[in-house]
């Protein structure tokens, strides 16, 4: 056994983190001199940086390190606060996300996103992993239910709300709801999944079985985690990217990153000095 | 200073007290007048009678509380849609500055004074609608439309406060679904936001019905039931306002009466907006 392997102990983590591809054709997002403004103020600098598909791909820094607002931009979300604009080239499956044509609406059913405050729609459990597939035109109710079924199950949740689906969804726990935004975000049959802290907000077992979550999902989709735990991305231990001051500082396997970091500021904030 | 304190703490009690006291005793003033013809009349008769006559002394005022509900609610079917849509535009879709200009125009409608209303109705939709809609033009229809402008200020400033009280959690998670912008204002936005609207409309309501200068300028103040929206109307409060500077005895107690109908009803409303406002209890 190797150290690495002693590290994650998982191989399907090893074949993730590393086996860098020859070729381009399963790079599934790539940021190239990207930049993101908020009126004058630059909160992303130059970042270049490829995910492949079906990759977890971790980013970490502190706050105000530009991570939300790079996942942001993944679904121009960042573009409904006004005045903000962009430069260099932002691509998922080689086309440009800032492109003309493009629908936006498409854009988001297509690349998912969970956010740090749980959200509870104000409707039911079903109706909030339902509500996706509904604006999508899915009309007839046994499909509907198929759909919300494999959701739930799919983020590990049928189990505890199978019996009560019609209650409001406002009753879960912060995990559950956690798990309802995935459910929700996975009823739409996204190709990514973008994660803003999911579980800044959560108890550590909510937050453990998130993580596991996350191993599972990604071998259907392309997931992409924001977090300012160095912890938790030690525990995540995929593909991570440090993040600081708008900045890509560097990119690596989580072991690397964490023991042999080639930043003196990755370094810094991995042993904790600040964050 | 301690002393100073209890008595600033005094004052301002006495002042509060005289407020409520002044409300209390205009409650028990109208009362007192009220009551006793209503008493002698039986408030069936005083509510159903169909019959305005002081002279010979017939008191129904069944045609007035019509008037007042069809005027109120044609106000309501003309105001609540337009300033909805204002509303809506102003706090979800218009740029902040647009947004903050038009919704300070606005509110500046609230400041007109009624009669100015009145009196742009009285000289254009008046005229408009005798012209082309038939009848003597003072109608229903014409309080209905002035009394929908005058109530767009409240309507519209409860119902952008209530819009963007929302959170926007709720709208970027629709977005983040892939909703379309108008899919996430009909499908979360609004429903989210609907107590805060039904109160809008209540407070609407109330601002319409006890409306008096602008509506009888141009309901023609007919005391007979309209069976049509273009026939004149008298509500309850032109009722009050066109008759009291002559009447004396049974029939100014008819008057008082009227104001205590109007009264009641303005108070089930309020309470009405109080209750439907509520926040509900998670």
């Amino acid at each position: 056994m190797t150290e690495t392997e002693a590290v994650s102990g998982r191989g399907t983590r090893e074949d993730n983190n590393r086996g860098i591809p020859a070729s381009g054709s399963t790079t599934k997002i790539s940021a190239r001199n990207f930049s993101f403004f908020y009126g004058e103020h630059c909160a992303l600098r130059d970042v270049s940086l490829e995910i492949r598909r079906n990759q977890l791909f971790t980013i970490m820094g502190p706050s105000g390190s530009g991570k939300t607002t790079f996942l942001r931009a993944l679904n121009r979300l960042g573009n409904l606060i006004p005045n903000t604009r962009h430069e260099g080239s932002l691509k998922i499956d080689g086309v440009d996300v800032y492109g003309k044509g493009v629908d936006v609406a498409e854009l988001r059913r297509r690349v998912g996103m969970v956010f740090a405050l749980p959200v509870a729609l104000p409707m039911s459990i079903f109706s909030n992993v339902a509500h996706g597939p509904r604006m999508q035109g899915v009309r007839h109710p046994k499909e509907l239910e198929e759909i919300v079924e494999k959701a739930l199950r799919d983020a590990i949740l049928w189990d505890e709300v199978k019996d009560r689906l019609s209650d409001n969804a406002s009753r879960l726990s912060g995990g559950q709801l956690q798990r309802l935004s995935i459910a929700r975000v996975l009823a739409l049959e996204p190709e990514i999944i973008l994660l803003d802290e999911p579980t800044s907000g959560l108890d550590p077992i909510s937050t453990l079985r998130i993580e596991e979550l996350l191993w599972e999902l990604v071998e259907r989709y392309t997931i992409v985690l924001v977090t300012h735990n160095p912890l938790q991305a030690a525990r995540i231990d995929s593909k991570t990217a440090f993040f600081l001051m708008g900045e890509l500082i560097e990119t690596g396997s989580a072991y690397d990153i964490f023991t042999r970091p080639k930043d003196k500021r990755t370094e810094d904030y991995v042993s904790g000095k600040y964050g | 200073m301690r002393n100073k304190e209890t008595l600033v703490q005094w004052i301002l009690a006495i002042v509060a007290l005289s407020a409520i006291a002044v409300l209390a005793l205009i409650i028990i003033f109208i009362f007192k007048e009220g009551s006793p013809i209503i008493a002698r009349l039986g408030l069936t008769k005083f509510i159903t009678g169909t019959k305005w006559s002081p002279t010979k002394g017939m008191f129904g005022i069944f045609p007035m509380i019509l008037g007042s509900i069809q005027v109120t609610l044609g106000a309501l079917l003309i105001g609540v849609p337009i300033g909805l849509a204002t509303a809506i535009f102003l706090a979800e879709m218009a740029p902040p500055r647009t947004s903050r200009i038009l919704k300070s125009a606005i509110q500046l409608l609230a400041g007109i004074p009624s009669v100015v209303f009145g009196f742009i109705g009285l000289v254009i939709l008046v005229p408009f609608i005798r012209q082309w809609l038939g009848g003597p033009g003072f109608s229903v229809l014409a309080a209905a439309i002035v009394l929908g402008i005058m109530i767009l200020p409240t309507i519209v400033s409860v119902c952008y406060d209530v819009l963007k009280a929302v959170p926007p959690a709720y709208r970027e998670g629709m977005l983040a679904l892939g909703a379309t912008r108008w899919q996430a204002i009909k499908m979360v936005v609004l429903p989210a936001a609907r107590p805060g609207i039904i109160a809008s409309v209540i407070l609407g309501m109330g601002r319409a019905i006890g409306e008096t200068m602008a509506v009888i300028m141009v309901a023609g103040n007919a005391t007979k039931i309209p069976v049509s929206p273009l026939e004149p109307v008298r509500t309850l409060t032109s009722n009050v306002a066109l008759e009291m500077g002559y009447a004396i005895g049974e029939h100014r107690e008819a008057l008082f009466a009227t104001g205590i109908v109007l009264f009641i009803i303005i108070a089930l409303l309020n309470t009405l907006a109080r209750i439907v406002a509520r926040p509900e209890k998670v």
